[in-house]
């Protein structure tokens, strides 16, 4: 294919977009045709409802229609922003819900994985600058052992040590707001992801340090930090972009159970309560929308990606 | 070609002789190893020896700490039920998750790469495509959707996770299977005349296994780790049945009055994850021909 020289960036764009539809395409149609397969329905509950009552339920949600037709009409109405209304929370939009929720996971989040990505790159390069020696041991014995623990047993065990132990700080739930409440979720979001970006970077960067480039920096006596800092970082992170989407998707998996064990109100404890409660809607909206910010954001990381690496916009 | 008889072929040098060579050399791996296989082996055999039952109320001894007095190692739950024998219980339900998901990823992973790459072309960038998608998709909210919707049965479990996993596998195997179809075996195969299928299923796939069986190792914990993420959300095994997830879910809400009950299933958990880990890199430095030395 003959790609016009003036705009590749551009080009690689388009073609990632193109690439990034198909998928949100998919991810609606598999979540709303399971939760249609699916034995049961939303106005089963111990109670028995009168059968006209029922009647008049399924027909104001449109559950009668042919199933294309519901697709059809969901399609519609998210492209518009609208998910419909909870079956379980009856007073509230899911839009109004993932607007009440949203906002904490994503502080809670984003918060994560600026983390995640501070300790874990300064954490491998200096396991990388320490090559086979006890500080790259004790490093990566430590990434080791973050990968092996689990967000939802790190969690409890923090709760455990300190809050029920040494009460330095509070056990759950958001207080007054204050960044005291975000320090033992966001660590325990964060810790597993500090452990994978820190064994990335320690092995991009081993590689990177021993090509000629950065041997001719040290033959011309350029201090260590700065050939890090200016030379080799750059190409050392090209392993950790690409990782971020997965990253990204971990810690939005992770806030499900985070979120749950703190008792913090974001959008993961709702999807949770939702899926116990099999609000149909609740539950599509929000899989919806995690799923359209997961494929948005590595929309953007592929970008970074080609913007850092350009052999990859040739393709 | 026609090289005089009496020379002798040096002897053999397998790629699994080399590979065992190298593994037994890596000192965290073997110990990792061995962990694993005591841990199996208690798992299964643990419950059976013990004097006390899974399910069974001990009703002198409701939340009681670790005793080597009582018979109750790990102490008991809430419920009054041995934890020692409730981890090892979990233990086999997680352990067999982590068999049985993953033999089901394998399958259909090996069968879907080796079938695109050995084919390619067209029906190569299909494939890749599909998978591409899938790729994208966030999916324990899936996973979590179809236990919601179909009920929280352990059959589910077992195929519902190794059904979401083996994307890896595919890639991995498409890309092997690729620079094998031009291995001179595989032409000679092809002109002798052999089918597609039995090309593809007798001489790509068994020049697989190194690599699947680096990828398989490090695919059981992920698989686990998915079973426990829904048993601890509630959504995996149920009560009176019990997994690492469901147990590490029962200590953490008794956090302040018996911390034994997050402490020892959890310890549990994360040392096997953790062993599989240590092998998986084990293995793979060992099958990567790419870090062989001499």
């Amino acid at each position: 294919m003959a790609a016009p020289q003036n705009q590749p960036v551009l080009r690689f764009a388009v073609q990632r977009l193109l690439g990034a539809i198909p998928t949100l395409l998919v991810l609606i149609a598999l979540a709303f045709f399971l939760i249609r397969l699916a034995p049961g329905g939303p106005f089963d509950s111990e109670k028995q409802l009168p059968p006209e009552i029922e009647t008049k339920l399924r027909a104001a949600y449109n559950l009668d229609d042919p199933l294309p037709m519901q697709l059809g009409r969901y399609l519609l109405n998210i492209a518009q922003g609208d998910f419909g209304p909870s079956f379980q929370y009856r007073d509230f939009t899911v839009s109004e819900l993932i607007a009440t929720g949203f906002p904490v996971s994503l502080r809670l989040g984003s918060l994560a994985m600026a983390i995640a990505l501070l300790l874990g790159i300064t954490a491998g390069t200096l396991a990388a600058l320490r090559q086979n020696r006890p500080a790259d041991y004790t490093i990566m014995g430590a990434a080791m052992t973050g990968i092996s623990i689990p967000n939802f047993v790190l969690a409890p065990l923090l709760v455990l040590v300190f809050a029920v132990w040494l009460g330095w700080l509070p056990a759950g739930g958001l207080g007054d707001g204050s960044l005291r409440y975000l320090v033992l979720p966001v660590i325990a979001l964060a810790l597993p992801q500090v452990a994978y970006i820190a064994r990335l970077t320690r092995g991009s960067m081993i590689e990177v340090l021993r090509s000629p480039f950065i041997r001719t920096a040290r033959a011309q006596g350029l201090a260590t930090h700065t050939i890090i800092l200016r030379h080799a970082l750059k190409p050392a992170l090209l392993p950790v972009v690409s990782y971020l989407g997965p990253a990204l998707a971990a810690i939005i998996t992770g806030s499900v159970v985070v979120e749950q064990i703190f008792g913090v109100p974001g959008l993961g404890r709702f999807f949770v309560q939702g899926a116990l409660n099999r609000d149909y809607t609740l539950v599509m909206g929000v899989v919806v929308f995690y799923g359209s910010l997961i494929i948005a954001l590595n929309f953007i990381v592929d970008l970074v990606y080609g913007w850092l690496d350009p052999r990859l916009r040739q393709v | 070609m026609n090289r005089p008889a009496e020379i002798v072929a040096p002897p053999g040098r397998s790629l699994w002789s080399d590979a065992w060579r190298v593994l037994r050399r890596n000192r965290a791996a073997m110990t990792a190893l061995l962990l694993l296989a005591t841990m199996t082996l208690l798992v299964i055999v643990g419950p059976w020896l013990s004097a006390f039952s899974f399910d069974a109320t001990d009703w002198d001894r409701i939340s009681e700490p670790p005793s080597l007095a009582s018979g109750h190692w790990f102490g008991t739950d809430a419920l009054g039920r041995d934890l020692f024998v409730r981890t090892l219980y979990g233990g086999r339900i997680s352990l067999l998750v982590g068999a049985v998901a993953t033999a089901v990823s394998l399958l259909i992973g090996i069968s879907y790469g080796a079938i695109a790459g050995y084919v390619g072309g067209r029906v190569d960038q299909v494939m890749m495509r599909i998978v591409d998608i899938l790729y994208a998709l966030p999916f324990m909210f899936l996973v979590i959707l179809l236990m919601v919707l179909f009920g929280r049965n352990i059959v589910l479990i077992f195929f519902a996770i190794g059904a979401i996993n083996w994307l890896d596998m595919a890639r991995i195997v498409r890309g092997q299977a690729m620079s094998l179809r031009s291995k001179e075996y595989v032409e000679a195969a092809r002109a002798g005349g052999v089918r597609t299928g039995r090309i593809i299923f007798r001489h790509i796939v068994p020049n697989l296994l190194g690599v699947v069986i680096v990828y398989a190792t490090l695919t059981v914990p992920q698989v686990i780790l998915v079973e426990s993420f829904l048993s601890f959300l509630g959504l995996g095994v149920q009560e009176p049945m019990t997994s690492w997830g469901a147990l590490v879910n029962e200590g953490a809400q008794e956090l302040e009055n018996a911390p034994w009950m997050l402490l020892f299933p959890a310890t549990w958990l994360a040392l096997t994850l953790f062993c599989f880990n240590f092998v998986g890199d084990g293995l793979r430095d060992a099958l990567d021909p790419r870090d062989r030395q001499g």
